[in-house]
C-alpha cells in the first residue's frame, strides 16, 4: 500500500519535473528566426505545427549532426510522443486538453526545426572550410 | 558478479560523471557550481571502493554490503550538500545564505534523529540499517525539497538557465529514482526492475553535463514558460 502511494507520488513528481524540463527545453528556441533556407526545405511559412514533428525529424536524420543538440532532441521526442499518447486518449475525454497539447506539440516540432536550421547553417559551415583548404 | 548489462550501466555512469567534471573544468565554472562536481568526485571514489569490496569479497560478502551501504549514506550527504548550494545560489542575492545553511543542517541532524529512532528498535545490525534508513530518508527530503526549491523558482522568476535546469534534472532523478525504489518493493520478482535504478543514476550527470556544455553562465530563459499551465 505504501509502495504503491509512493510510487504514484513520485510518477506524478517526475512527470511535472520531466515536463518543465522539456519546456525549458524548447523555450530557448522559441525566440529563434528560422533562415529562408529551412523554410524552404521544410515547407513551413509561419509557425510549425505539432505535426510537422515527424517530417522534421525524418529530414533531421539525413543532416550530420552536431555534437551538442542530440540529447536534447532524444528528451523532446519522448516529450513529444507522451503528449500525442496524451492527446489520443485523455484528450478525447477532457477536449479541454486539445488546445494545451496542440500548443506543446506545436512546441517541440518548433524545437526540431530550429535543430535542422542549426544543422543546415553547421553542415554549410564545414563545407565552405573544405572549400577552402 | 554483477551481469554484462549492469556492468554496461556502471561504466556508461562512471563516465557521464568525469564527463561532467571535465566540462565544468572546460567552461571554467567547476569552483562555481563546486558542490556538484565534489558529488560526482564523490560518486567517482565510492564506485572505486565498491569495485574493490567487490572483486575482494565477493557480492555477497558483509563486507561489500557494509561498503555499499556506507559509500550510498556518503553520496546521498553529498546530493543533499549539493541541493544545499542550489538553495544558497537562488536565495543568496536575497541574503537568506546563512539561514539556509542553518535550516539544512538542522534538516539533516532531525532526519539523523528520525532515522536512529526507527532503526534503534530493530534488531537487525544497528550499524548498516541505520545507513539505509538515513539514505532512504535522505532521498524522501532531498524529493521534497526539491519541490519546494522548484516553487521557489518560479515564484522569484528565475532566468538562470543553468540553475533552473540543474534543479529540473534533480527534481527528475530524486523522483525516478523514488519510483524505482517503490517499484523494487512492488514487483521485485520482475529482474527489470533491479536495472532500473542504475539507469535513473545516470541521468543526473547525463542532465547535468548536457546543460553544462550547451548553456553559458549568461544564458537566460523566461521561467513563465515552463509552467505547464500558463497563468
Amino acid at each position: 500500500m505504501m509502495a504503491s502511494l509512493i510510487f504514484a507520488v513520485s510518477v506524478v513528481t517526475l512527470l511535472m519535473f520531466f515536463v518543465s524540463y522539456c519546456r525549458s527545453l524548447t523555450a530557448a528556441s522559441s525566440r529563434h528566426q528560422l533562415s529562408w533556407e529551412v523554410r524552404d526545405v521544410t515547407g513551413i511559412s509561419a509557425l510549425p505545427t505539432g505535426k510537422d514533428f515527424v517530417r522534421v525529424s525524418q529530414l533531421l536524420q539525413l543532416c550530420p549532426e552536431r555534437p551538442d543538440d542530440k540529447t536534447g532532441l532524444q528528451a523532446v521526442g519522448l516529450y513529444y510522443s507522451i503528449l500525442n499518447f496524451v492527446q489520443r486518449t485523455l484528450g478525447r475525454l477532457i477536449p479541454a486538453l486539445q488546445p494545451w497539447t496542440e500548443q506543446e506539440l506545436a512546441g517541440c516540432a518548433n524545437f526540431a526545426v530550429v535543430i535542422l536550421d542549426r544543422r543546415i547553417a553547421f553542415s554549410r559551415e564545414v563545407l565552405a572550410q573544405q572549400g577552402e583548404l | 558478479m554483477p551481469g554484462l548489462l549492469a556492468s554496461a550501466i556502471w561504466y556508461f555512469g562512471v563516465l557521464l560523471e568525469v564527463a561532467f567534471v571535465v566540462c565544468s573544468i572546460w567552461r571554467g565554472s567547476f569552483f562555481r557550481y563546486f558542490f556538484l562536481n565534489l558529488y560526482f568526485l564523490f560518486a567517482l571514489g565510492s564506485g572505486v571502493v565498491r569495485y574493490f569490496f567487490l572483486t575482494k569479497f565477493g557480492v555477497s560478502s558483509g563486507e561489500y554490503y557494509f561498503a555499499y551501504f556506507y559509500t550510498d549514506v556518503l553520496l546521498t550527504l553529498a546530493l543533499y550538500v549539493a541541493l544545499t548550494s542550489l538553495y544558497t545560489r537562488i536565495f543568496g542575492e536575497l541574503q537568506f545564505g546563512k539561514y539556509v545553511r542553518l535550516t539544512a543542517v538542522l534538516l539533516l541532524l532531525g532526519t539523523a534523529l528520525f532515522s536512529y529512532a526507527v532503526v534503534a528498535q530493530s534488531e537487525q545490525r544497528l550499524s548498516t540499517a541505520f545507513a539505509y534508513e538515513l539514505s532512504q530518508n535522505l532521498y524522501f527530503v532531498g524529493l521534497v525539497l526539491t519541490y519546494i526549491l522548484w516553487g521557489t523558482v518560479i515564484k522569484l522568476r528565475e532566468t538562470r538557465t543553468r540553475l533552473v535546469q540543474f534543479i529540473l534534472a534533480l527534481g527528475i532523478y530524486f523522483s525516478a529514482y523514488a519510483a524505482s525504489y517503490a517499484l523494487v518493493n512492488l514487483a521485485s520478482k520482475y529482474s527489470v526492475v533491479h536495472i532500473m535504478g542504475p539507469i535513473v543514476s545516470c541521468l543526473l550527470p547525463l542532465s547535468w553535463t548536457v546543460t553544462m556544455w550547451r548553456h553559458s553562465e549568461d544564458s537566460r530563459l523566461m521561467t513563465a514558460q515552463l509552467v505547464a499551465v500558463q497563468r
